[in-house]
């Protein structure tokens, strides 16, 4: 028995038990804090919930000019974004006409889909009908609150501060109102994608650049519509091709049983591991721990996403981790069969599985890494999580398990070689 | 243990050959559940809170798309799940919920899903999972070549296909909904498959040295013979874990879970019975 050898043993799976018992339930150090995975890594939309919409501009431009505008439309569609305070937003232009929002965790999302589409085109029309100013001259625009002239009640508005065009622009505007007589030719119609939303009558000249509009509404209305002014229009109309709005309590749903699920599984996989296989049993079982730890550690510091489709990727490299173990130790059960002792039955035993374990994992790498450069959305989120999974795997079967079955047999504690070969 | 492929090995095939047709008049007669993300439309969830009569749901659905379908969900079957081949844009999605929020009384003001997809879209989604899963077979292919020989690669490759098929088959007799995750389901079956088959050729490349040219139908049923047990207890962790999930998993991964099963199966089954022997036709066929 070599005490040594024993306490680093003891060592190692009180280490694992710490990062598992870490990885599940968080740490509170005062000054540093670990969250628990469950909270850090980062949920897919059909995990999570939230809505996701994609939208195809509808235009002829192609190349640079389709480029320029879709770099434009994009930052619209961010400052947008921004204005309703999801947390991590994902926009991304896809296939060169196409953007993809994704909106995490949102709650109110039809609310989202219609603000994220909508054109914004506003514009200032005098009463023969002629542009005076557009949205693209607007600096500023806040929501406030004015008192009504009439009721004397507190509304609601948009306050608006044109740049110096558009100052000059709305003055001219306002002059030609006011030549005209009082009535209808003096009203000036402000117009939000083509709807009317309010149409004020013109009492004074503005030169100011200043301009207000009312139209009855509550602050939250004069927030947004604030919001989209200020974003700017969309240089070219968007047309919702796809759209996916998930539920909180779906995707949470989907979320815990899909946990639930995977933990009863691992729990089988180690008992049927340690019944099969006894003590390289017990030493995979500290390896697959170690091991899902590992993808789990790289998942959140990666900042990858996962998703239903990448929980299956993880399930095929969990497999194919026990797989890498379940061939080595059948490899060291040859070479004791094969009248070898026990030491070097594991020395060879790995040796022989090495090239096996390399060449399956690699194999299967190319196909991930493959789907992961050609492949788009729930394919991208597989193939990540199977890329991390192998090459996990490949370390934790070649180093982590023979490491640790040195690490057992040079503690002596038995030369017994039927606790290796069941 | 001592396995003998070789010698049964149209037993194997025909087995195999009898599935594949079943899955294909399957598909030829009732044709595959594809899904919205690959034909375009709509899919709206919604929960009920009480099980309703599909024929009570068709008067809402009814009003936008005559041939809706209509399925219920959840564990007490309280859901619902509308799908149209119609692609409903955000108003009428949002009408669809109003009225059967209207007239069932929901608390909830949205419903727990909705996804829309373009009928452009589903089409070019389809294309590029087919054109990913190409590339990676090309990907292994080339490699399995490098590493082993050219007739290792292409029989591992017809085991794959052999395996695809089977997985088809079973989507087409189950009428599971060929969508998005199923391209998951099916990489996951050739990441399996491709995985089990080059253990068995490995340990075939290895005892190549210990038989003559003329013996390969020992070469192989001594090598599959001596990695059976493997190969076995591999697909049995494997299908642990992928059966937990479809016992205690939510509809979309259930879904999910029934072809993987099958597909873990098969693809043990192929590597074992159907790759080797392949490859000992084109080894044997070439002289």
């Amino acid at each position: 028995m070599n005490g040594k050898k024993l306490i680093i043993f003891l060592l190692i799976v009180s280490l694992v038990v710490l990062g598992g018992y870490i990885a599940a339930n968080g740490l509170n150090l005062g000054k540093y804090e670990i969250e628990p995975v469950r909270e850090s890594i980062n949920l897919g939309l059909d995990l999570e919930g939230g809505v996701y919409v994609v939208l195809e501009a509808q235009t002829d431009a192609t190349g640079d000019e389709l480029n320029q505008k879709m770099q434009e439309a994009k930052s619209i569609i961010d400052q947008r974004v921004n204005g309703l305070g999801v947390t991590e937003p994902n926009i991304v232009i896809e296939s060169d006409n196409r953007i993809r929002v994704e909106l995490p965790g949102l709650k109110n999302t039809q609310e989202a889909l219609d603000m994220i589409g909508k054109t914004a085109e506003l514009q200032f029309i005098d009463s023969e009908g002629n542009i005076i100013v557009t949205g693209k001259n607007v600096e500023e625009s806040e929501p406030m609150y004015i008192e009504n002239q009439v009721t004397g009640k507190k509304e609601a508005a948009v306050s608006l501060n044109f740049d110096s065009e558009g100052a000059e622009l709305f003055r001219e505007g306002t002059e030609r109102a006011m030549a005209k007589p009082v009535g209808d030719g003096r009203i000036i119609s402000i117009v939000l994608d083509g709807k009317e939303i309010s149409a004020p009558a013109v009492s004074s000249v503005i030169n100011n650049g200043e301009a207000s509009i009312e139209g009855g509404f509550d602050i939250e209305y004069a927030t947004e519509l604030a919001t989209l002014i200020r974003a700017g229009a969309l240089p070219v109309e968007m047309e919702e091709v796809q759209a996916s709005v998930i539920g909180p309590t779906l995707g949470l749903t989907s979320l815990d049983k899909s946990i639930y699920a995977g933990i009863i599984g691992i729990i089988l996989i180690f008992i049927f591991m340690l019944l099969f296989y006894r003590i390289p049993g017990l030493v995979s079982v500290i390896a697959l721990s170690i091991y899902i730890m590992m993808v789990l550690f790289t998942m959140v510091s990666l900042k990858a996403t996962l998703t239903l489709p990448g929980i299956a990727g993880l399930i095929l490299s969990i497999g194919m981790a026990v797989d890498a173990n379940v061939v080595i130790f059948e490899r060291v059960k040859e070479e004791i069969r094969a009248g070898k002792s026990l030491r070097s039955s594991v020395d060879s035993g790995f040796k022989k599985a090495l090239s096996t374990v390399l060449d399956a994992n690699i194999t299967t790498l190319i196909a991930g890494i493959v789907l992961f450069s050609f492949g788009t959305g729930p394919i991208k989120g597989f193939a990540v999580t199977l890329i991390i999974g192998i090459i996990a795997s490949m370390i934790t079967a070649v180093v982590v398990t023979r490491l640790l079955l040195k690490l057992f047999i040079g503690m002596n504690i038995t030369k017994n070689t039927k606790l290796f070969v069941a | 243990m001592n396995l003998q492929i070789i010698e049964k090995r149209n037993i194997f095939f025909i087995i195999s050959s009898i599935v594949i047709l079943i899955g294909i008049v399957m598909m030829m007669i009732s044709g595959l559940n594809f899904g919205i993300d690959f034909t375009g439309g709509t899919h709206i969830q919604i929960d009920l809170g009480e099980t309703i009569p599909v024929k009570e749901i068709r008067e809402i659905t009814d009003e936008f798309d005559k041939n809706a379908d209509v399925i219920h969900a959840g564990d007490e079957r309280n859901q619902v799940i509308i799908k149209t081949a119609k692609s409903l844009n955000s108003d009428e999605r949002i009408e669809v919920f109003n009225q059967f929020k209207e007239k069932y009384n929901l608390e909830a003001d949205e419903p727990m899903m909705s996804e829309q997809f373009g009928p452009s879209i589903g089409k070019e989604i389809r294309n590029k999972a087919l054109l990913a899963i190409v590339i990676a077979t090309i990907g292994m292919l080339i490699y399995i070549t490098f590493r082993f020989e050219f007739k290792f690669g292409i029989s591992a490759i017809l085991a794959l296909i052999h395996d695809i098929l089977i997985a088809l088959a079973v989507y087409a007799i189950f009428k599971l909904p060929v969508n998005s995750s199923f391209v998951a389901a099916m990489l996951t079956i050739v990441g399996y498959s491709i995985n089990d088959t080059i253990v068995v050729f490995d340990r075939i490349r290895e005892n190549q040295k210990l038989f003559k040219k003329t013996e390969y139908n020992k070469l192989i049923d001594t090598s599959v013979s001596q990695t059976i047990v493997r190969s076995i207890n591999t697909s049995f962790t494997t299908l642990l874990a992928i059966a937990c999930l479809y016992i205690f998993g939510v509809e979309a991964i259930k879904d999910f879970a029934l072809p993987l099963i099958v597909g873990v199966v098969v693809g043990t089954y192929s590597s074992i019975f159907i790759a080797s022997p392949v490859w000992y036709l084109l080894k044997v066929k070439a002289k």
